[in-house]
């Protein structure tokens, strides 16, 4: 990773001028496929499966900016990338779009010179440890050692809290998602600390045993995870920002990648207009007019997307529901 | 160089000792322009990199490192921190830790590196072949591939602390590294420390009196033992002086894990395994070559001259041999320091790790970069700079090829 911040040093220092002048939309046409940086490998979120292919949550996010701007939904290319290679990644033009369960916060969203297009999940951080511990809540881990990931919002979270708590702690800090899990189940650390998704997929996909390891109730931050690109380019913020709006709009208007067709017929304006029939929606943004369509036939609404990833994998819809049925999902009118 | 009044500036240049004929002036010119070259490209590079910056409002500059940290470190032996610290605070504890390790690898690797290379040299078959296979396995292996192996073996083999492992009183052997006990904290230590100094110093002017009188007088002052009874006698002196303090800070359980003692993190413990092992194999080859270097005769020629073979090998064949192993040497000792970057692989929290946390959480990534390439380029320099004076004063008197 120290190479990949180099790289990025090097593409900061050698651009020209010109690189930026070129919309990240034209550039991407041109290529003819959205470059997409992803984790390395999060059940749910991001993941391939037995066929190579990348399955989840934040995958689907890609897919429904392709299936926006090409009407083709496999026009996607995949970069693994580690917490600490994320952002470099990104800001050196090596990815379009993150989607890679990234924390929105002011820090990143100003001097890292990024944009947050948006909330897929609302996540809050969590502690895993071991049942035989006998650990009950957060408050008990006084003296802990815990593996976090180096780089993230988690790591500091962890250190307020137990500062706030007047608690201390030993932290096993490792890159690699892989590394990090490797050294909680082999017993090096007493407790795992991420986003409570990341805790749900790596004890779902990973324990030995699920039902050895509880997550305690605490849950000690807000964390909303969302699609993120770079500063300066607002066409291709609007696209990815509307792209996802899209996928919950079409939940909450009810259309899903089964009914679209037949309900493209509707008499409904909203729907009309979100198929493309009505309006000149798409043509705003400089892509086909039937983009929102194109979204939800080949990708699917977004409560179609949690069903496919998470909830195998024993996730709730708690506050990622529509607003309208109790959750705090709520998409801007799309018109 | 021709001005506009000059007439024929083809003819006038011929002449002129400024023509570009002359080799001198045009060594000079090529240089100019080769400086004005190099300093054009890095002030492009610089101009651009802000301009780029400046562009996508990426914050630049050092002023991140007197913000707070927020960050904790997992191990920190020489200084205390937390997360309320400054990230400068945060970069000494990782330039700290990066000390650590290099200072002990480098001298576990020298010592285990001298014995396999005699091992090898041994006229023992099986001593010999198993330092060639040593040598052979370890130098062929990756040292990535070593360092997980030697985290593995650590963090997944051991038990944890409550079944921790008891192999002496009060030493437990865990999966949160081995934690044994040390002397409670007494003010005799501070004086031991200063005695061992003053031990240091006066061993050193006892052996150029010594070299002086020999020179004088021919007489032979046994200055190796009266000067290790004076280095390592002062602070035992110091000690019992103090009346012996030996009150131990025992670890115990608490909790999660063991308090107080001294410990050894598996992280350290793996990262140290992993590069001394890995550079020792180089460095038996060294000492093996530096020693076949050295002609028979030399042996034969000291023993003519009535020198006891301790001190033959002391006085003819060493400063022969050292000539041929100190260059070689100190790549590998750049290359130790340079390999514990590595340690970002298994979370040792070294230089590397630490700046790698603080680009990110800061987006800085062009600032942290000059910091690991500053600290490297000057521990790389002050090493080679170190070597390259024992070199030079181990060198051929005279000789200078």
């Amino acid at each position: 990773m120290k190479l990949r911040f180099a790289i990025t040093a090097c593409a900061l220092a050698f651009a020209s001028g010109g690189l930026y002048a070129q919309s990240t939309l034209d550039a991407v046409k041109a290529k003819g496929y959205v470059q997409c940086g992803v984790n390395t490998g999060l059940a749910g979120f991001s993941q391939p499966d037995s066929r190579g292919e990348w399955k989840g949550l934040d995958v689907d996010t890609c897919r429904a900016v392709a299936a926006a701007v090409f009407g083709d939904a496999k026009k996607v290319r995949y970069t693994p990338l580690t917490t600490q290679q994320r952002f470099t990644a990104l800001q050196s033009g090596e990815v379009d779009v993150l989607a890679r369960n990234t924390t929105w916060t002011i820090t990143r969203d100003t001097s890292l010179g990024l944009n947050f297009a948006g909330v897929s999940f609302y996540d809050g951080q969590g502690f895993m440890v071991p049942k035989k511990l006998g650990v009950k809540s957060a408050k008990q881990l006084n003296g802990a050692t815990i593996c976090v990931q180096p780089g993230t919002t988690t790591e500091l979270n962890l250190a307020d809290y137990f500062r706030a708590n007047r608690m201390s702690f030993k932290p096993v800090v490792i890159d690699k998602l892989e590394e990090v899990n490797n050294a909680y189940f082999s017993g090096r650390c007493d407790v795992l600390t991420t986003d409570v998704s990341g805790l749900v997929s790596v004890r779902g996909s990973r324990a030995p045993n699920p039902d050895d390891h509880v997550i305690l109730p605490e849950v000690i931050s807000k964390e909303p995870l969302g699609p993120v690109v770079r500063h300066g380019d607002d066409r291709w913020f609007d696209i990815v920002k509307w792209s996802l709006n899209a996928m919950i709009e079409a939940e909450e208007l009810g259309l899903t990648s089964k009914n679209i067709d037949q309900e493209s017929s509707s008499t409904n304006p909203a729907i009309q207009r979100f198929v493309g029939a009505i309006g000149d929606i798409g043509k705003m943004m400089a892509i086909d007019n039937r983009w929102a369509y194109n979204i939800i036939k080949q990708v699917g609404n977004y409560g179609e997307s949690f069903e496919a990833n998470l909830k195998p994998l024993g996730f709730e819809r708690g506050v990622n529901e529509l607003w309208t049925k109790g959750g705090i999902l709520y998409a801007p009118p799309l018109r | 160089m021709a001005g506009a009044s000059t007439p024929g500036p083809g003819a006038a240049a011929r002449r002129s000792p400024w023509s570009l004929n002359n080799p001198r002036v045009r060594a000079v010119v090529t240089q100019v322009v080769l400086v004005a070259a190099v300093a054009l490209g890095i002030w492009y590079l610089a101009a651009n990199t802000a301009a780029n910056l400046e562009a996508r409002k990426i914050a630049s500059g050092f002023a991140f490192l007197d913000r707070e940290a927020s960050f904790e470190i997992g191990e920190s032996p020489f200084v205390s921190y937390s997360a309320a610290d400054t990230y400068r605070k945060a970069f000494v504890v990782g330039l700290l830790n990066t000390f650590r390790v290099a200072l002990i690898g480098i001298i576990l690797a020298t010592l285990i590196g001298t014995l396999i290379g005699l091992a090898r040299l041994s006229h023992n078959w099986l001593i010999a072949k198993i330092a060639s296979g040593y040598i052979e396995t370890i130098r062929n292996i990756p040292l990535l591939v070593q360092l997980f192996f030697w985290y593995a073996i650590i963090s997944e083999n051991l038990p944890g602390p409550r079944e921790a492992l008891n192999p002496l009183p009060s030493v437990y052997l865990s999966n949160r590294g081995i934690v044994f006990p040390v002397f409670a904290s007494h003010p005799v230590h501070l004086w031991m420390g200063v005695a061992l100094l003053a031990g240091i110093v006066l061993a050193w002017l006892l052996a150029r009196w010594a070299s002086a009188r020999q020179a004088r007088t021919g007489q032979i002052f046994p200055i190796f033992s009266t000067g290790a009874a004076l280095i390592l006698g002062l602070p035992l002196a110091a000690f019992l002086l103090a009346g012996a303090p030996t009150a131990l800070d025992r670890p115990a359980l608490a909790g999660f894990n063991f308090a107080g003692g001294g410990v050894l993190t598996p992280e350290f413990a793996a990262l140290l395994a992993g590069l001394t092992l890995y550079t020792a194999a180089f460095i038996a080859e060294i000492v093996r070559a530096g020693i076949i270097a050295v002609d028979r005769g030399q042996f034969e020629a000291a023993a003519a001259l009535g020198l006891r073979p301790r001190r033959a090998m002391r006085l003819v064949i060493l400063p022969q041999a050292l000539r041929v192993i100190v260059p070689p040497m100190t790549s590998q000792y750049l290359n130790l320091t340079k390999n514990s970057s590595l340690a970002v692989a298994i979370g040792y929290p070294d230089l590397v790790s630490i700046a790698n946390t603080a680009m990110n959480q800061t987006g800085q990534a062009i600032e942290g970069i000059a910091v690991i390439m500053a600290v490297y380029l000057t521990i790389s320099l002050s090493i080679s700079a170190f070597m390259n004076w024992y070199n030079a004063r181990i060198a051929l008197k005279g000789a200078r090829r």
